[in-house]
């Protein structure tokens, strides 16, 4: 017998009885998450802090762009900040799966937590997905209130393809989680998991429009930005938000991206 | 004697070119406390470890409450409680919610209510797990790996890090929880833990099994017998000297003498009845020391004799080390 890693043996037969205990995981996990005031913060607030900032602090972001765009585009009679909103969208996802989650995983790696799981029936499987759970459920929360702000401050036009933005986000957020889900799996400690995230976090963020969002990005930008996940998913809900037509191109893009790094987030996951 | 509960075959494991474990074999009766005790890096982690299903072996056979560990690990989790080195929790989950949620992975668990009064520790339900003292946190530890109502609990280096006062507060503790019917495997680098708490032992050095018993027979069957160390007053040492180097050469129950402490002490060490020899000269002569005492033999006396070195728990190298990236 060569040396297996124990899980996974017990993986292929845990079938059910493993899971047993994961309603009281969530619940306790998210009990306890929330008593961090940072990464709730973050989840939550953090969006909608970007676009209220964004929108008031820097002039003409609420003002129509009648100026320098044709009245033959899309973009004619838009507010920059209403451009801006997919940007924060991505943003929102981005932050949620490349700095919060990997960092808790990490975390609970690195002080034995997953460890002492996986001496009980629960698998330690369970706790990354309650956080997996933890996390895509802040992100919608935290999405939801910057697109009520969005309405009441700005008063952002809804979606022209709800639908596509719809598909964009989730396809997005399976794209970044299983990003995430690399960098928790092959970080042997918290500080290096938050080292590797942030690397990743910023040049995504650049090539999701933080700093050029719609309208403005330069085309380079754009086409390396398409094949990325989160720059597929801001262009994707761009397109569904304020264009016509359908982005398989960036669709793609973020289920190949989820197909190659989840598989390849679970083959290299180390629980200890 | 009843089947064993826990039974461990010619165990074997190594990491590349290293080898952790070479050949352990032991038993455990249902019931008792059974403890396995040697230098760090004796290979000890690794055996219970194995044993708990949480790593693969490279040979023997290992059956916990009938079930081989090793084919099927997820078969034995509700009914063995383990408690691990150096795992901790959540900074900010409570004791309570602790014990809660590991209630809930479980069966048939064990009230969490009760669990904190049997290891006192109902009066910090709500501390947060970074606000326990170290005692605290290794009760809880301990707690965590009771509250499935296992029949086997796993505890690994339980006092490690704690005050003397804390760690005698935990031995009792485990006899507590023994006595609650948990037959316990304690894995231990300190031999006077062992030697309190366990009902039988083995040592293990270098990963293989050096000596096997209870502490009582194990010290008892030491070769070179009992010492008596003799300590005199300085006017009286020379006389003190002479006398017991004199009873040396012609009593049949001393072997030898050695002089300490600058003359002051004399350790005469012989067969258990080597005090019988040494106060009836002693009284014949009229010479009264200002101490006498025996020196107690411990299990490093034992560990000295089975591998001819003195027990020092750090000695030793850490070959789990190379087993790192296999150990997930």
């Amino acid at each position: 017998m060569t040396a297996l890693t124990p899980t996974a043996p017990s993986r292929a037969r845990q079938g059910t009885a493993g899971w047993r205990g994961f309603g009281p995981l969530l619940r306790t996990e998210t009990r306890v998450w929330l008593r961090d005031f940072a990464a709730p913060f973050f989840g939550i607030v953090f969006p909608t802090l970007i676009l209220v900032g964004v929108g008031f602090a820097i002039p003409g972001m609420r003002d129509p762009m009648v100026e320098d765009v044709p009245p033959g585009s899309v973009w004619y009679g838009l507010t920059p900040i209403a451009t801006y909103l997919p940007t924060v969208i991505a943003m929102a996802v981005g932050t949620a799966s490349l700095t919060v989650m990997p960092v808790t995983v990490a975390t609970y790696r690195e002080k034995g937590v997953l460890r002492r799981l996986s001496t009980t029936p629960m698998r330690p499987q369970g706790m990354v997905a309650s956080h997996l759970v933890i996390n895509a459920g802040t992100t919608v929360v935290g999405v939801a209130l910057a697109l009520v702000v969005a309405l009441l401050a700005f008063d952002v036009a809804t979606p022209t393809q709800v639908g596509v933005v719809l598909l964009a986000f989730v396809l997005g957020m399976c794209a970044m989680f299983a990003v995430g889900m690399l960098v928790a799996a092959v970080a042997p400690r918290a500080s290096a998991a938050n080292a590797i995230a942030m690397s990743l976090y910023f040049p995504m963020l650049l090539l999701a429009g933080l700093w050029t969002p719609g309208p403005i990005m330069p085309e380079l930008l754009r086409q390396i930005g398409q094949f990325t996940p989160l720059g597929a998913a801001g262009q994707a809900m761009t397109t569904g938000w304020f264009e016509s037509g359908f982005p398989l191109l960036q669709c793609v893009v973020m289920v190949v991206w989820t197909a190659v790094l989840l598989p390849l987030a679970i083959r290299l996951f180390r629980w200890t | 004697m009843a089947d064993p509960i826990v039974e461990v075959r010619n165990l074997r494991k190594t990491y590349g070119a290293k080898v952790a474990v070479d050949d352990v074999s032991f038993a455990v009766q249902p019931g008792e406390i059974f403890g396995i005790l040697g230098p760090n890096g004796a290979g000890k982690t690794t055996t219970v470890e194995t044993l708990a299903g949480l790593r693969s072996a490279d040979g023997g056979a290992v059956r916990v409450l009938g079930i081989d560990t090793l084919r099927d690990p997820a078969a034995v989790r509700d009914r063995l409680g383990v408690q691990l080195q150096e795992s901790s929790l959540h900074d900010k989950i409570t004791v309570a919610e602790a014990l809660g949620l590991f209630a809930s992975f479980y069966d048939d668990a064990a009230d969490p209510r009760e669990l904190m009064e049997l290891l006192d520790l109902a009066d910090h339900a709500d501390k947060q797990f970074a606000r326990l003292s170290g005692g605290q946190k290794q009760r809880l530890s301990i707690a965590l790996a009771l509250v499935g109502n296992p029949q086997v609990a796993i505890l690994d280096e339980l006092t490690t890090g704690l005050d003397p006062q804390a760690r005698r507060a935990t031995w009792e503790l485990v006899e507590r929880v023994r006595d609650t019917g948990v037959t316990i495997l304690l894995v231990s680098h300190f031999m006077e833990e062992a030697e309190r708490l366990c009902d039988r032992l083995v040592v293990i050095d270098a990963g293989r099994v050096v000596a096997e018993g209870s502490p009582a027979e194990l010290i008892d069957g030491l070769e070179g017998g009992r010492t008596v160390v003799v300590r005199f007053a300085t006017d009286d040492a020379a006389r003190g000297r002479t006398l017991l180097a004199d009873v040396a050469t012609r009593h049949p129950d001393v072997d030898r003498v050695e002089v300490s402490d600058g003359g002051l002490e004399v350790a005469v060490t012989g067969t258990p009845r080597v005090l019988f020899a040494v106060v009836p000269a002693l009284a014949e002569a009229d010479l009264v020391p200002d101490d006498v005492r025996t020196v107690t033999r411990t299990l490093e006396d034992v560990f000295l004799a089975v591998t001819g070195r003195t027990y020092d728990p750090q000695a030793e190298r850490e070959p789990a080390l190379a087993g790192e990236g296999d150990r997930s």
